[in-house]
């Protein structure tokens, strides 16, 4: 019998393809429950700058956040931090360094989209373990914080997925350096270290000097993890929400662009080793 | 089908001695290799053939493969495959191909076998039916029914194997490149795989392209050989020939009923036309003599009516000497070394 693919471009053959991507990505998460269980707790920074900074407001708030606010805060941290977060940039170091890129480029299928598949299909898993628990705190703890804006609670989910997006297409970025540099894993600690401080990680960014605000605003970091929670919590008007949800896009679509010119001019590069 | 002209592949390779001295220095002031992994090369392959590509280790097999499958972006040359130019990855040419080798694999390593052939099957945009009857048929001629749905990392290498090359057919590629498919894999298994593939070809009239260093899997697949040494190309032609161009004599093996001396038997080898026979053992009832093809029959025809032979053997030479002999004559032969001088970028400013 001819095994002949069906009618139609590559893209809608991919569309086709995601379902089981999808769930194949599912399953493979699935395949190491422990492991797995240790790494969502292993995103535990949110907490830990809870407990800090509640302690530092409790003898009085520090700008617009008191105890309450900074629990909501971190709170919400955590459960954008555990939605978006992205581990696609370790995956390509060692695919590029043993050589395993190369089954991954055997495929008809963007690698990106393998990636990305396995990314996401990892989410709902992620999303029954940790966020229960997140967001039950949130509304438990600092329900009061959250925005009673329908509009701003529309713009949540999308700011969330910009957020993913930006982060995923960043760490293609850096991922993709790795086929001019055998590994990237340095380029992405720099990152991280920009991320922590400039993301709202480790604190709300007004709290930062006011020196730093205007480098910080117009690096990319904001909004990655910080713009979302801020939503969240009402701490943006609806205009700053709009205009942040353009620029959080725009920058997804350069991140997103810059990989591909880097993947294209790497894969010229790419050797294939080990046999 | 398949045409590779003028193809080159050079590699920049960072190369420092021993030591933390040289370490140091290396941080700072690189040195790099030129090396021609693939130096100009041309063939042509029709559909359906079966080729081998056979050369010692570093030669360039691998390399070509990885060029004709656009894993590897030539340095110069043309290659098309299937009518695709493979380093342009067309998700048509991707369908129509498939890479085996025997040191990595595709199968997702904490799942079972079947969930890798779902997943080709969704990637190949398979239909599902035609994939129902692919994988039962591959199912069978492999016999993986007890294995698909253990973990991959529970199963043994052979087993890995097999269900590695039933993963890579289930799309049923025109083209498939096999690198080394079985090393490591016993007796037994590699059997398996050769009739294996040579009954995929036969039935698909896919075109099959094998490297290995298994001499039995050349003999048993492949009538054609390509060999590549140092990235050049020395032969191109059928394996039949190339044993009788680089090994031409025969090796006759004889039993004798009655004891035979050594002085008798070399005079008898002296005695052959030319003195073109030699002998290569002596026991006092077996002797293994050389000669080469043309007084074949006269060694034989003699040797039968001198001595009381029990039993007689003819045998071109193994394949392995052949290859040796040729890589061998490859070594003596090259004027001009593989690798170029080391570059230093910053003195080339």
């Amino acid at each position: 019998m001819a095994t002949e693919p069906r009618d139609g471009g590559d893209l809608r053959r991919t569309a086709r393809a995601l379902p089981t991507l999808f769930r194949i990505g599912f399953s493979s998460a699935l395949a190491y429950r422990s492991e797995f269980i240790v790494w969502i707790l292993a995103t535990n920074m949110p907490l830990v700058m809870l407990l800090l900074w509640t302690a530092v407001a409790k003898d009085g708030p520090i700008g617009r956040f008191g105890e309450k606010e900074f629990t909501a805060y971190f709170l919400a941290t955590l459960i954008v931090r555990q939605l978006t977060g992205s581990w696609v940039v370790w995956e390509m170091s060692m695919e590029v360094r043993q050589g395993t890129l190369a089954m991954r480029l055997l495929r008809p299928i963007h690698p990106f989209l393998s990636y990305a598949a396995d990314n996401l299909a990892a989410l709902p898993l992620r999303g029954l373990v940790a966020l229960p628990i997140a967001v039950g705190a949130l509304f438990c703890a600092g329900g009061e914080q959250l925005t009673k804006d329908p509009v701003l609670w529309a713009i949540v989910p999308v700011s969330i997925l910009g957020a993913w997006l930006l982060t995923f297409a960043a760490m293609l970025a850096i991922g993709s350096l790795a086929l001019f540099f055998e590994s990237s894993l340095a380029v992405y600690d720099m990152w991280l270290g920009l991320f922590f401080i400039f993301s709202g990680y480790l604190m709300p960014l007004e709290l930062l000097p006011k020196e730093l605000h205007a480098v910080v605003n117009a690096s990319p970091f904001p909004y990655v993890l910080s713009f979302p929670v801020q939503t969240m919590l009402g701490l943006s008007s609806r205009s700053e929400a709009f205009a942040s949800l353009g620029i959080e896009w725009l920058y997804a679509a350069g991140f997103l662009a810059l990989a591909l010119v880097l993947w294209r001019q790497g894969l010229r590069r790419f050797a294939a080793y080990g046999g | 089908m398949l045409s590779a002209r003028h193809l080159v592949k050079h590699y920049q390779v960072h190369s420092r001695p021993p030591g933390l001295l040289a370490a140091l220095r290396s941080t700072f002031r690189r040195q790099y290799e030129t090396v021609r992994a693939v130096d100009d090369i041309s063939f042509e392959i029709a559909a359906g053939e079966r080729v081998g590509f056979l050369g010692p280790n570093g030669a360039g097999k691998t390399t070509t493969l990885k060029i004709l499958s656009g894993l590897l972006h030539p340095t110069s040359g043309e290659v098309r495959v299937a009518g695709f130019e493979p380093k342009k990855r067309d998700g048509s040419f991707l369908r129509s191909i498939m890479l085996v080798t025997g040191q990595k694999q595709q199968l997702l390593w904490d799942l079972p076998p079947i969930e890798t052939f779902e997943l080709n099957r969704a990637i190949y945009d398979v239909p599902r039916a035609a994939y129902k009857t692919t994988k039962d048929e591959l199912v069978t001629l492999l016999e993986l029914e007890p294995l698909l749905n253990k973990p991959t990392r529970q199963l043994s290498l052979g087993e890995r194997m097999k269900c590695e090359l039933a993963a890579a057919l289930i799309h049923q590629p025109k083209v498939l490149f096999l690198d080394e498919p079985t090393i490591g894999l016993d007796v037994s298994m590699q059997t398996v795989v050769r009739e294996f593939i040579k009954a995929y070809n036969e039935r698909h009239n896919a075109t099959v392209l094998l490297t290995s260093h298994y001499m039995d899997d050349v003999l048993a697949i492949t009538p054609r050989v390509i060999v590549i040494d140092k990235g050049r190309l020395t032969y191109d032609g059928t394996l039949a020939d190339l044993v009788h161009e680089t090994r031409p004599e025969k090796t006759v093996t004889l039993r004798f009923g009655a004891p035979v001396d050594r002085a008798r038997l070399d005079a008898f080898a002296a005695s052959v036309s030319g003195a073109k026979a030699k002998v290569v053992s002596h026991e006092p009832q077996l002797a293994v003599l050389q000669v080469n093809t043309g007084e074949m029959n006269e060694l034989v025809t003699r040797a039968i009516s001198e001595f009381k032979v029990a039993d007689l053997k003819v045998e071109d030479a193994p394949l392995e000497e052949v290859l040796a002999d040729l890589f061998a004559r490859g070594k003596a032969g090259a004027k001009a070394p593989d690798v170029a001088a080391p570059v230093d970028p910053e003195a080339a400013e």
